[in-house]
């Protein structure tokens, strides 16, 4: 009791904090909790057969056409960004003088990037991809708009996971007779793919949670894709369209569970493969 | 089919030429970032703002009716929604995440941490629509219920908002007050303040920078947010008349109407948009202003 009181105080003021402390995290993780608890318990009981049949009609819902086609949003989304993203983090952490005019423009732009709200998104897809362009409501356009969505992410998170990689190697490399781009490819890029693989999975979380900025670059039919150039909706759009109609709150909250799932699942892999690299680095 | 040219500093001009090339590929991905902005600040912007100035500037900022089909366009009672949402779920989430942050930084057991810390993680990675799904299905029947009006008003839509910003808030501070050196504390220990004196009259006012960081980002977050404050407001596009009365906000109004806007209407909506850009641009300005300043002196 007298190290208690020693370490948190006996004065009222202090208690009165402690208690404050105290109080707003258990608000916050009951929050989550309910969060999670409430969604699970309403949309477990109506996952059923119906709602994963692979045709989706206005008798049974089904969401797998939905989950296919976020499957193909974030694939193509991912082929366009990925490359661009670490080509970027590539030239800022490898060829740019340190702290020139480039990196702090790209630093700046990648923050602004960052920090647009989805909706401002969707509006430049339909602008810019939809109408200029003329790709339609399609799937192609909706994947353009989330790849710049999460661009930023992958470029921020390359850059780290390559400036964690010890300059060492790049003497080493650099020593043994390799040129600047087989360093960078065969030395440095390899040691870092778990930071890369983290960001990639970060983004992917994003763009399956995605919705504002799909609904008018990718559409809201809800069937399997022809082509590229078919109007799709991914599970988070599907979400909301049922939802907002207010007619099939369970197969939402069903669908709720499915997103929930998967996010959850895609975090927690990312997270665990940036703790990695934090102990490989370590140990290294 | 090298071309096995040796130039004078010993390197083959095969070589030379590879990494050339791929040294511009590269730069010109560095680039790419900055042609998007552009880009997008030139659609969103060269759209929208015409179209302001053909419903005239004091018109479309200060006209309290949005009537699309008599061609009226006032966003004042969009710009007073957004505003009031985000100021009601700062109430609410900033404090909770401050001290919650606080805690995980410096009163947590090292055990609770590890089940702490991931769950706050969570909490970043749901979707806005399971949100506004949670927030149509709990908090509207809740505050009907418990508070009075329909349900579907600018207090549910700031609730769930101080719910949403929590992980922003919370991450944010939490990296701000763990940057603090830990001698300020000690001195502050060794001159006879308790732990809990030490912590916040010492180290969180050395981290208030970050601290305004969260709190700036938490509002980025809170304006920009579309689907879940949709599912909960209520929509209705007029002037607030109260907390519990529905209202609309900017991302709202966007969202709500683009699908069958033509003309007119749709540049309104472009330009509502545009200032919302705008906003969203003058946040991040001085969410980096004040992340720098965070960096440069602790």
């Amino acid at each position: 009791m007298v190290s208690f009181y020693k370490k948190y105080g006996c004065k009222p003021c202090s208690i009165l904090l402690m208690v404050a402390v105290w109080l707003a995290s258990c608000l916050t993780i009951l929050s989550l909790s309910f969060l999670l608890v409430y969604v699970l318990a309403q949309g477990l009981p109506y996952i059923d057969t119906n709602i994963l049949d692979i045709k989706y009609t206005t008798q049974n819902l089904s969401l797998i056409p939905a989950l296919v086609n976020t499957i193909l949003m974030v694939v193509l989304a991912l082929g366009l960004a990925t490359p661009l993203g670490i080509f970027a983090a590539i030239y800022l952490v490898e060829y740019a003088k340190n702290r020139n005019m480039i990196v702090n423009v790209v630093g700046v732009t990648a923050d602004t990037l960052a920090g647009i709200p989805s909706i401002i998104y969707g509006l430049f897809g339909m602008l810019f991809f939809v109408s200029f362009l003329k790709m339609g409501f399609s799937l192609l356009a909706g994947s353009c708009t989330v790849g710049i969505m999460i661009l930023p992410l992958i470029i921020r998170t390359t850059e780290e996971a390559l400036r964690s990689v010890p300059i060492s190697y790049r003497e080493g490399s650099y020593g043994l007779g390799a040129g600047k781009l087989r360093t960078i490819f065969v030395v440095v890029l390899p040691a870092a793919v778990p930071g890369i693989l983290a960001g990639i999975i970060l983004s992917i979380g994003r763009i399956v949670g995605e919705s504002a900025a799909l609904l008018y670059t990718a559409g809201t039919v809800a069937a399997l894709p022809e082509n590229i150039f078919s109007s799709v909706r991914t599970l988070a759009v599907h979400m909301y369209v049922l939802a907002s109609e207010g007619l099939h709150m369970e197969q939402a909250a069903a669908t709720a569970v499915v997103l929930l799932v998967i996010v959850l699942f895609i975090n927690q892999a990312a997270i665990r493969l940036a703790g990695k690299l934090m102990k490989g680095n370590q140990n290294g | 089919m090298c071309l096995w040219v040796i130039l004078p500093n010993g390197k083959s001009l095969d070589k030379m030429g590879k990494e050339k090339i791929m040294q511009a590929v590269f730069l010109g991905a560095a680039c790419a970032s900055i042609i998007l902005v552009a880009l997008i600040c030139y659609c969103i912007l060269a759209q929208g703002l015409p179209a302001v100035y053909q419903i005239g500037i004091s018109d479309f900022f200060t006209g309290v009716k949005w009537r699309p089909s008599n061609d009226v366009y006032g966003i004042l009672p969009m710009i007073l929604g957004s505003v009031y949402v985000t100021a009601g779920a700062l109430c609410i989430g900033v404090p909770i995440g401050i001290l919650t942050a606080v805690f995980l930084a410096r009163f947590c057991p090292a055990k609770l941490y590890s089940i702490l810390k991931p769950s706050v993680e969570l909490l970043a990675g749901i979707p806005s629509v399971v949100y506004g799904f949670f927030g149509l299905m709990v908090l509207v029947p809740f505050v009907r219920d418990s508070i009075g009006g329909t349900g579907n008003s600018l207090l549910t839509a700031a609730l769930l908002l101080g719910i949403m910003i929590l992980p922003t808030t919370i991450t944010v501070t939490e990296a701000a007050l763990r940057a603090v050196p830990q001698s300020y504390y000690e001195g502050a220990l060794a001159l006879g303040a308790d732990h809990v004196r030490s912590v916040f009259y010492i180290v969180v006012p050395a981290a208030r920078n970050g601290i305004l960081a969260a709190i700036i980002l938490g509002i980025g977050r809170a304006v920009g947010e579309t689907m879940a404050v949709m599912m909960v407001a209520g929509n209705q596009a007029r002037m607030p008349q109260g907390l519990l009365e529905g209202g609309r906000t900017l991302t709202t109004n966007i969202v709500i109407e683009m699908g069958y806007a033509v003309d007119m209407h749709r540049d309104a909506l472009l330009a509502t948009a545009a200032v919302l850009f705008i906003f969203i641009l003058l946040i991040n300005l001085s969410f980096t202003y004040f992340k720098e300043k965070a960096v440069n002196n602790g």
